[in-house]
């Protein structure tokens, strides 16, 4: 904005960040409370804000009631893992062809890539469900990477693309004048310069494997040993009565991986998502 | 020539796997959902081609309301995520003190699995003991607990907050990232000619913002469409059937009475819907992409 902003409009600005932030973030503050509270508090009325008495007790007990528990993290991240692996291996290449080569057709294979990110996800459990049981792959480890990795490629392919564009073409032609092949010019030049965005491809991706676990796994697998945290945080649900507390503790370590990746990568994955993300 | 074809080689040669990958899991499950929709696929080892049966048991009055409260649903949750977007990008693109790291505090809806989420909103909507109904009956603004899950319109607008919630940050993001690049010059033009701050907003950013929030609005409708996670683990279409969406209605059929080529015509009714959207999406893309080669 140009004019310099008066008191009162801090104030106000400032007013409505809140607004937003509260909005956004009470879920977690209340998730903390809860996690941080005994039953007996949590299940009597009036309702309080600020708990009045504050215990870990919950973050003990969580794992005794559900025993799986640190299986089941270890799952998700076994999972998510390779997700983003097989994502990245098979992205790259076909992010690089479609950045940096000149050939007829891609724009139209770039077209699909959006096309196919869609119609992806929830719309293809029904054939994908028959496909992996007639595989015998049902209730394995694949079951859930291999699906789960198909629908973040589209989306790595366009992340990458403004970070391999913005490698100066001088660099590629220099090493071809000295007879470096393309195998050669891709590995030993491009890839190493484009390590900022095959750390956000990989980073988004990771993210994005850890979200879509749920559905996946809620389909595609029924064994316990191998089910990713999102499905064992369900064990809190007793038949007659729901362990918030150990519930939201549960929830809060869940998600610790992913929030530290951010928190690490955060001025990265926001730059990436936003550099090639606005279009129309 | 030579080296035209060469060029080509080379570039399917480093798309082949992804493309293979892509096409064994999405493009092949897509045509044979097509397949499955004109059979009477189920658990049972054989199944029959029926023809248009499956399309034909759709044209009812009950399919109908599906269809409708999917339609309420997602333009009420993107227009109140292009809202809330719009809102947040203006703040977080003020010079307030603090600015960027309000703008990191936006994330984590978009960072976390939506189904922990989710469970967080359970809690907070919880009747008896959960944060809402109990801060509105501390502050006078209702005499009982309100099971917010627990009604059908109450049901309908929570699963919808909840999705909000989940898609504001990128929409924040993308907004936030158009406004940058309106020019600086535009708005001392327009209050070098006197324009206030309102003047301007209304005069100068939100006119070139259009085509952004007009994209925003079709990518975000694509994904609303499909939303599964927030009403799975919030109603499971419930109570009453009143969050019960194509698609939630979809995964209930297929996964829940295993009768997949009645799944499979609802899944094809999507994509027809989702089709629209997309073509309209991709014009977009497809137009700014050229407008970026040619500028």
């Amino acid at each position: 904005m140009t004019s310099k902003l008066r008191w009162h409009e801090v104030v106000a600005a400032y007013v409505g960040i809140a607004l937003l932030l509260i909005f956004i973030l009470a879920p977690f503050v209340e998730a903390a409370k809860v996690s941080l509270s005994p039953m007996s508090h949590l299940l009597s009325s009036p309702y309080q804000l600020i708990p009045p008495e504050i215990t870990f007790a919950a973050y003990a007990d969580m794992w005794r009631s559900v025993p799986g528990l640190g299986r089941y993290i270890a799952n998700s991240l076994i999972i998510s893992g390779a997700c983003t692996l097989i994502t990245v291996l098979l992205a790259v290449p076909c992010g690089y062809a479609l950045a940096r080569l000149r050939f007829r057709g891609q724009g139209t294979w770039l077209m699909t890539m959006l096309g196919l990110n869609m119609f992806s996800g929830a719309l293809l459990l029904i054939p994908l469900y028959r496909l992996l049981r007639q595989t015998g792959l049902l209730n394995t480890y694949a079951a859930m990477i291999l699906p789960g990795a198909a629908f973040l490629i589209p989306t790595a392919i366009w992340l990458l693309q403004p970070f391999l564009k913005s490698i100066p073409h001088e660099l590629e032609e220099a090493a071809a004048v000295d007879g470096a092949s393309r195998v050669v010019i891709l590995w030993r030049i491009v890839l190493p310069l484009s390590g900022p965005g095959l750390v956000v491809v990989a980073a988004t991706s990771f993210i994005g494997a850890y979200a879509q676990q749920f559905l996946i796994a809620l389909t595609f697998n029924s064994r316990d040993e191998i089910m990713p945290i999102s499905i064992g945080l369900f064990q809190f649900f007793g038949r007659n009565e729901v362990l918030w507390n150990q519930l939201m503790a549960a929830s809060l370590l869940s998600i610790l991986p992913v929030v530290a990746l951010f928190a690490v990568l955060q001025r990265r994955i926001v730059g990436g998502l936003t550099a090639g993300g606005v279009k129309g | 020539m030579a080296r035209q074809r060469g060029i080509l080689l080379f570039a399917y040669a480093l798309m082949a796997p992804a493309l293979i990958y892509l096409f064994v899991i999405i493009i092949y499950p897509l045509f044979d959902t097509i397949r499955l929709s004109f059979t009477d696929t189920s658990l049972r080892p054989v199944s029959h081609w029926v023809g248009l049966a499956n399309f034909r048991a759709l044209w009812n009055p009950e399919f109908g309301d599906v269809v409708l409260r999917t339609i309420v649903w997602t333009v009420a949750s993107v227009a109140l995520k292009l809202a809330v977007g719009l809102y947040g990008a203006l703040l977080l693109n003020t010079r307030v003190p603090g600015r960027s790291l309000f703008r990191v505090l936006i994330m984590p809806p978009w960072i976390v699995p939506v189904a922990v989420g989710a469970f967080a909103w359970g809690w907070m909507y919880n009747g008896q003991f959960g944060m809402i109904s109990g801060l509105l009956q501390r502050l006078g603004l209702s005499d009982g607990p309100i099971p917010f899950l627990g009604y059908p319109k109450l049901a309908f607008w929570s699963t919808i907050v909840t999705d909000v919630w989940v898609g504001t940050p990128l929409v924040i993001l993308y907004l936030l990232a158009a406004l940058q690049a309106i020019p600086d010059e535009l708005h001392e033009a327009a209050w070098v000619d006197g324009a206030g701050r309102l003047q301007r907003l209304r005069h100068v950013t939100l006119p070139l913002m259009l085509p952004a929030i007009a994209g925003m609005g079709l990518l975000s409708g694509i994904f609303t469409l499909r939303s599964f996670d927030p009403i799975w683990i919030l109603t499971s279409g419930g109570p009453n059937d009143a969050t019960n969406t194509m698609i939630i209605d979809t995964y209930r059929i297929a996964f829940g009475r295993f009768h997949y080529g009645e799944g499979a015509a609802r899944t094809v009714a999507i994509c027809l819907m989702l089709g629209v959207l997309a073509a309209f999406y991709l014009r977009l893309v497809a137009r700014a992409e050229r407008r970026a080669r040619t500028a």
